[in-house]
């Protein structure tokens, strides 16, 4: 499935939040691994830093830091205002009291219950799709030998470079013919064949594991299939969370496909429904920030939840090799 | 069966479902599509043959050429942009002071925020009236201007707020950061090499494998700016920021020219192929590969 997520420049129509394994050097060296990014660079530099220096730092930190939240805060800030608050000049930055009746009147404008389901369907499909279907790609990549698969897996890399827009108009008349126009399957059937980025991903990981467990295994008489699923996978979490998280991310994020593929209102994803909203309801500021909020809300959780993963995931594929 | 064969049976077995999602979701479409180039379709009855019409077509087109220059410049100020910031970030937060963790979540933070989101939050934030852009310029005497309605500013301010994304860029650039061997640096301190002389000795030539990789990612990912262009600004004011892909979706989708549409996006396709290609090429003289001085 190719995600759609991002904005700016940041692989608008591409694969959304993950970057692509478009290594530099010749990609096919394990990287570091789900090996995590260390709090400080290995071996600590003999030499203190200097008081003055480390203020510095602080200083610096601290500023771009402010500038980081600042938009954030407003967009709460803007999110509990009354309407008459909202335009006020000088700025009310504390809106006092908070009118939390916004949240209730903003999402019930629209039914964005109703599509918020229908992202979670949509997410949910995905995810199940890139897990079973990676997960096998990868192992293949990864640890099996065959005539043919450095051409194949040059193919699989070389996918990632694709503009989405190309094959945009005929997936349009395919999932049309199929009658999948204004229905999930266009969002979800292709992640069960799954995606260039994290089978890379994963194959990286797989590199990392040692063989000697499949080996025992496989002595015992298993096959591929049950030597992924007792072998590889129970010690594959970290590997397969970020898989999902990913996944997650980018279709809860999906702006383009949704927008070609979904037409009934009745079937909007949040992403559609929060353009719908701002296009009807131009004027209301605190109702769109409530409801963008709510909108990102999800995403910001599990990116707390399992922040590590996110970082690692992005590292991992740009260390060189 | 020898054991050889029967791994390259399995090895085809377990690539399988991405071989056939790979044929039927992308060789194929690719094929059609570029059959489709040479067209003339409205998705109704057979698709009409007309040769190079369609490229020819896109000489004459004010709009390409607009949606074309909108894309360039984006790009070039977007990429170097990115470099810089990202990179910046990234020396900031490989610092070694405590709780130096706290501030990555922050910076990384808007990035999963990306999508409709992240833009109507801009879009509030760039009004004219009420704005906080313009209020906290109106604190220090500035007169801001009139940001995504002004035909001048607006692509500007798609640029502008993208910063906030530069988290992403931040983490690639950290992980090559602490990629450097250390031992590197306390050579060169010994040799009494100051901080700037260690970054531009050390540092930035033993990342330019991951500034590469970097570049390579954003140049695919601006040229395909559609999100932003198209909640915040749809393409205007005066076509301002008509970018390629907005361009490419209004021909398929709101006009149902088919045939123009496939050609716009395979001249896409080609733009992409040639600069990653290119600036793959040009690695050669400014990326420095450690494993490769033997």
């Amino acid at each position: 499935m190719r995600q759609v997520a991002g904005i700016g420049g940041l692989g608008d129509t591409n694969k959304g939040a993950s970057p692509n394994p478009l290594s530099p050097a010749d990609g096919q060296t394990p990287s570091a691994g789900i090996g995590g990014l260390r709090e400080t660079r290995r071996g600590a530099s003999p030499n203190p830093l200097i008081p003055a220096k480390r203020l510095l730092i602080y200083g610096l930190l601290g500023a771009v830091a402010v500038i980081f939240l600042l938009p954030l805060f407003w967009m709460l800030s803007s999110s509990l205002k009354p309407e008459w608050q909202v335009l006020a000049n000088p700025p009310v930055w504390l809106p006092n009291p908070p009118r939390w009746a916004n949240y209730r009147e903003a999402l019930t404008y629209l039914p964005f219950g109703r599509y918020a389901v229908n992202t979670l369907i949509i997410s949910l499909g995905a995810i199940v799709g890139h897990l079973l279907s990676c997960t096998i790609v990868a192992y293949g990549f990864a640890r099996l030998r065959a005539p043919g698969k450095g051409f194949f897996f040059a193919l699989l890399i070389s996918t990632l470079m694709l503009p989405y827009p190309v094959t945009m108009v005929p997936l349009f008349v395919l999932f049309n013919r199929l009658g999948w126009i204004d229905t999930f399957l266009p969002l979800i059937v292709p992640a069960f064949f799954g995606n260039a980025f994290y089978i890379f991903l994963l194959r990286q990981f797989f590199l990392t594991l040692p063989p000697d467990l499949e080996d025992a295994a496989r002595i015992d008489g298993a096959n591929t299939l049950q030597v992924l699923r007792h072998v590889i996978l129970p010690i594959s979490t970290p590997a397969l969370a970020t898989v999902v998280i990913f996944t997650f991310q980018a279709s809860w994020n999906d702006f383009l496909q949704p927008l070609i593929f979904l037409q009934d209102q009745s079937n909007y994803t949040l992403t559609l429904g929060l353009n719908f909203f701002r296009g009807s309801f131009q004027v209301n500021w605190a109702y769109l920030m409530a409801a963008s909020l709510v909108v990102v809300l999800p995403v910001v959780i599990v990116f707390f939840l399992a922040q590590r993963l996110f970082i690692q995931g992005i590292a991992m594929t740009g260390i060189k090799g | 069966m020898s054991s050889r064969r029967r791994e390259a049976i399995t090895f085809y077995l377990t690539i399988s479902p991405w071989l056939i999602g790979f044929l039927a979701f992308t060789l194929v479409p690719m094929a059609i599509s570029l059959y489709l180039s040479f067209t003339r379709w409205d998705l109704f009855g057979a698709p009409q043959w007309i040769g190079l019409e369609n490229y020819a077509r896109m000489a004459s087109d004010p709009l390409f050429a607009q949606a074309l220059k909108v894309t360039t410049i984006y790009t070039l100020v977007y990429v170097p942009m990115e470099l810089v910031g990202g990179l910046s970030l990234a020396l900031l937060v490989n610092q070694k002071v405590r709780g130096v963790g706290v501030f990555r979540t922050i910076f990384y933070l808007p990035s999963v925020l990306a999508g409709v989101a992240y833009v109507v939050l801009w879009m509030w934030i760039f009004n004219p009236q009420g704005g906080l852009l313009n209020t906290l310029l109106g604190a220090i005497g500035i007169q801001g201007p009139r940001w995504l309605i002004d035909p001048r500013w607006a692509l500007p301010s798609l640029l502008l707020m993208t910063f906030w994304g530069w988290g992403r860029a931040m983490v690639l650039y950290l992980a090559g950061l602490q990629g450097v061997p250390p031992e590197l640096y306390e050579a060169a301190e010994i040799d009494g090499a100051g901080t700037t002389a260690k970054f531009w000795h050390i540092t930035l030539p033993m990342i330019t494998p991951t500034i590469l990789f970097a570049l390579i990612l954003s140049i695919i990912g601006t040229f395909q700016t559609f999100t932003s262009a198209f909640v915040a600004t749809n393409g205007g004011p005066l076509d301002a920021t008509l970018f390629y892909v907005l361009y490419i979706y209004r021909q398929a989708f709101q006009f149902f020219r088919m045939g123009y549409a496939s050609a716009l996006a395979w001249v896409l396709f080609v733009i992409i192929l040639v600069l990653t290609l290119v600036l793959f090429r040009s690695g050669q003289f400014w990326v420095y590969y450690e494993g490769k001085r033997e």
